[in-house]
């Protein structure tokens, strides 16, 4: 009943191209809105909604996500606030949501209930960027118990054995940082892009997502032609933020068809293959 | 071997990214520890520049105030650069420089340990940006003076309660980015593995000069040991060279306003088990896992968290744990430079209170050791309003 991170690519590899995982502050600045925004996104032809958990303190975010999560937090946004909106979406779209947060407050909301509401409420998978595979056993083994999917990282100068441990410890897509530094447009998607995701393939069998610096048309199709999946965020938020309130919704359609362009110019990944 | 966890508290809870860096950084930092070239310049320069061993000195008048026992103060005051932030500032950045590090970035709240970043960032000729929070920057004005005399780039932070805590997010995210190039000077027993074990082996140099000290001066251990507490790099250097003796070991953090108000600075005391910049410790945060707003009077403490070490400290009763209020620090800091002809730091103010305190309670007879963690030129002039 739930919509799956599984199907959600299996959908774009029918149709000979990578899915786009839209990511939005949730709350910012209200839910009304994400619900709105999420809603733009699907039309716009996002395959996986990806739903940010404000906190106060994000370590790997740049300035744009800060602010977000800053307006959120203002607006008394909780994570119980959060899970409670889950289901509407899970009516309409209807995409499968990956919640990523911060580690604190899944532990303050309490690990094991934190899955199980989420799970409910019709969450598709779970991404925590502060904690590392080696960590992730306590909650992971409560998520799965739960069904939901797990979502492990790998950076650029992450070694061999540890980047298979992030595949291992995966079961929804591997979330693969296209470079150094924090959230946002500025310094781009990673020189090392192509490279990353061939020695990411070698030891992992999910489909592989980039983040990370992905912002415009150009850099959603680099990402696609060797990606199975493009994150992208900042932009959306940024355009969120900085549209009047009428015209968010209309700019993140038009983001979001403009990147699945991008995407789509690929043509045929066999070669990737 | 140095321990990246403390019962269940420290371990590293940071992004993908930053790994490698901290297994670098664990790796080169245990190899130079046991290089007996590297510990010969660090204890040259500890002697030569920093001023070390500070000396152990009784303060008769004040322990008259603290129920006529005797107190012994640790005198990181007269360390250079006025506290006892230089030790881990000039070690961390010597290891960086031996690692081949071209910059330096740090984190600062009352500016003490921007201060010192900086002053071995000029004394080892490498570039230096320094985070601070806009309002620390308003408050301890003076260091950012020093800092930029000294050749640093003090970057203002403007996001969250611009204090310590953002200062800090703010660094690490600098260092997600430019971690190849940089070294990351964490100023105390806070942060990802290796950062706590680290800097609480720099600091250690407190405790084994005053263990040694105090032998040669009363032929005994003391009857306590106190030190103020917020990252808490003073305490676990003066607590640690004592952890297999019977000594009893008290950190004071800031109660503020009161621990009842929410005006408070006081993790061990008023928070709960947490996950703030890279390790699991006691936090300051809400109901949702947000992290608090602070406050005290000593910008040094006003931080929601807490070293890992000091929660583990707490759980094993190892150490004790107390609170003294902004009012309470400020008496004492009165008081205190009255006595001695000392001007204390406020944040080491809070020690003094809680000595004054417990003085009383031991009675004439008793010894205390208390961490003289700072001086309080900074504090002088100072804007109460907060």
């Amino acid at each position: 009943m739930i919509a799956t991170i599984q199907a959600a690519f299996q959908r774009a590899r029918s149709e000979n191209r990578a899915a786009l995982i839209a990511y939005l502050a949730a709350g910012d600045p209200d839910l009304a809105t994400t619900v709105a925004l999420v809603r733009a996104a699907a039309e716009g032809g996002a395959d996986i909604i990806e739903l940010g958990i404000p906190f106060s303190d994000p370590l790997a975010d740049g300035p744009i996500i800060q602010a977000a999560y800053t307006r959120a937090l203002a607006n008394s946004i909780t994570t119980r606030r959060i899970i409670e909106v889950l289901p509407e979406l899970a009516k309409d779209p209807g995409l499968p949501i990956v919640l990523m947060t911060a580690l604190n407050p899944v532990l303050a909301y309490g690990a094991e209930i934190f899955c199980k509401d989420a799970s409910a409420a019709g969450a598709a998978g779970l991404l925590v960027p502060d904690l590392l595979p080696e960590d992730s056993e306590s909650l992971w083994s409560r998520a799965h118990a739960a069904g939901i999917d797990t979502i492990c990282l790998s950076a650029p100068d992450t070694s061999e054995r540890r980047l298979a441990a992030a595949a291992a410890a995966s079961t929804g897509f591997l979330y693969l940082i296209s470079r150094r530094g924090v959230t946002g447009p500025s310094g781009g998607v990673g020189e090392t892009l192509e490279a990353e995701v061939a020695r990411a393939r070698a030891v992992c069998e999910l489909p592989i997502a980039v983040g990370f610096g992905v912002t415009t048309a150009d850099d959603a199709r680099r990402v696609a032609r060797v990606a199975d999946g493009v994150i992208v965020g900042s932009a959306f938020v940024d355009l969120a933020a900085n549209s009047a309130p009428d015209a968010a919704v209309g700019a993140v359609r038009a983001k979001t068809e403009e990147l699945m362009n991008g995407i789509r110019m690929v043509g045929s990944r066999t070669e990737n293959a | 071997m140095i321990p990246s966890r403390f019962g269940e508290y420290g371990g590293r809870y940071v992004p993908e990214t930053l790994v490698p860096a901290l297994d670098h950084l664990t790796s080169a930092f245990e190899r130079l520890w046991s290089d007996q070239e590297f510990r010969d310049e660090l204890d040259k320069l500890l002697k030569t520049y920093v001023g070390r061993p500070t000396p152990l000195f009784r303060a008769r008048r004040f322990g008259e105030l603290a129920g006529g026992a005797t107190i012994f103060l640790k005198r990181e005051d007269l360390a250079h650069t006025g506290s006892h932030k230089l030790n881990n500032a000039l070690a961390q950045a010597l290891l960086a420089k031996t690692l081949g590090a071209k910059r330096l970035i740090a984190e600062t709240g009352a500016g003490q340990h921007g201060v010192a970043t900086a002053t071995a960032a000029a004394l080892l000729g490498l570039p230096c940006q320094v985070y601070m929070g806009c309002i620390d920057m308003e408050r301890q004005r003076l260091n950012v003076i020093r800092m930029e005399l000294l050749g640093t780039e003090v970057i203002p932070v403007d996001s969250g309660s611009q204090t310590l805590k953002d200062a800090t997010s703010q660094a690490i995210r600098d260092w997600m980015g430019s971690y190849r190039d940089t070294h990351y000077v964490i100023g105390s027993c806070v942060g990802p593995h290796p950062y706590p074990a680290m800097v609480r082996t720099f600091q250690s140099v407190i405790g084994r000069e005053a263990r040694q000290q105090i032998l040669e001066e009363l032929g005994r251990l003391p009857d306590g040991l106190v030190a103020c507490v917020g990252g808490g790099s003073n305490a676990i250097g003066l607590f640690h060279p004592f952890i297999d003796d019977e000594v009893p070991m008290v950190g004071v953090e800031a109660a503020g306003e009161g621990l009842g108000t929410g005006r408070h600075s006081a993790s061990l005391g008023g928070g709960t088990p947490g996950v703030l910049h890279g390790s699991l410790s006691f936090v300051l945060q809400d109901d949702d896992g947000q992290v608090a707003p602070t406050h005290s009077i000593a910008a040094g403490l006003d931080y929601p968290g807490v070293g890992p070490e000091h929660a583990w400290l707490q759980e094993t009763g190892r150490a004790r744990y107390v609170s003294v209020t902004d009012e309470e620090a400020t008496a004492a800091y009165s008081a205190f430079s009255k006595s001695e002809g000392i001007i204390p730091a406020l944040e080491s103010s809070h020690a003094l209170a809680y000595a004054m305190r417990w003085g009383q309670e031991l009675g004439s007879g008793s010894v205390l050791l208390v961490n003289l963690s700072g001086r309080g030129d900074k504090d002088v002039v100072r804007d109460d309003a907060d």
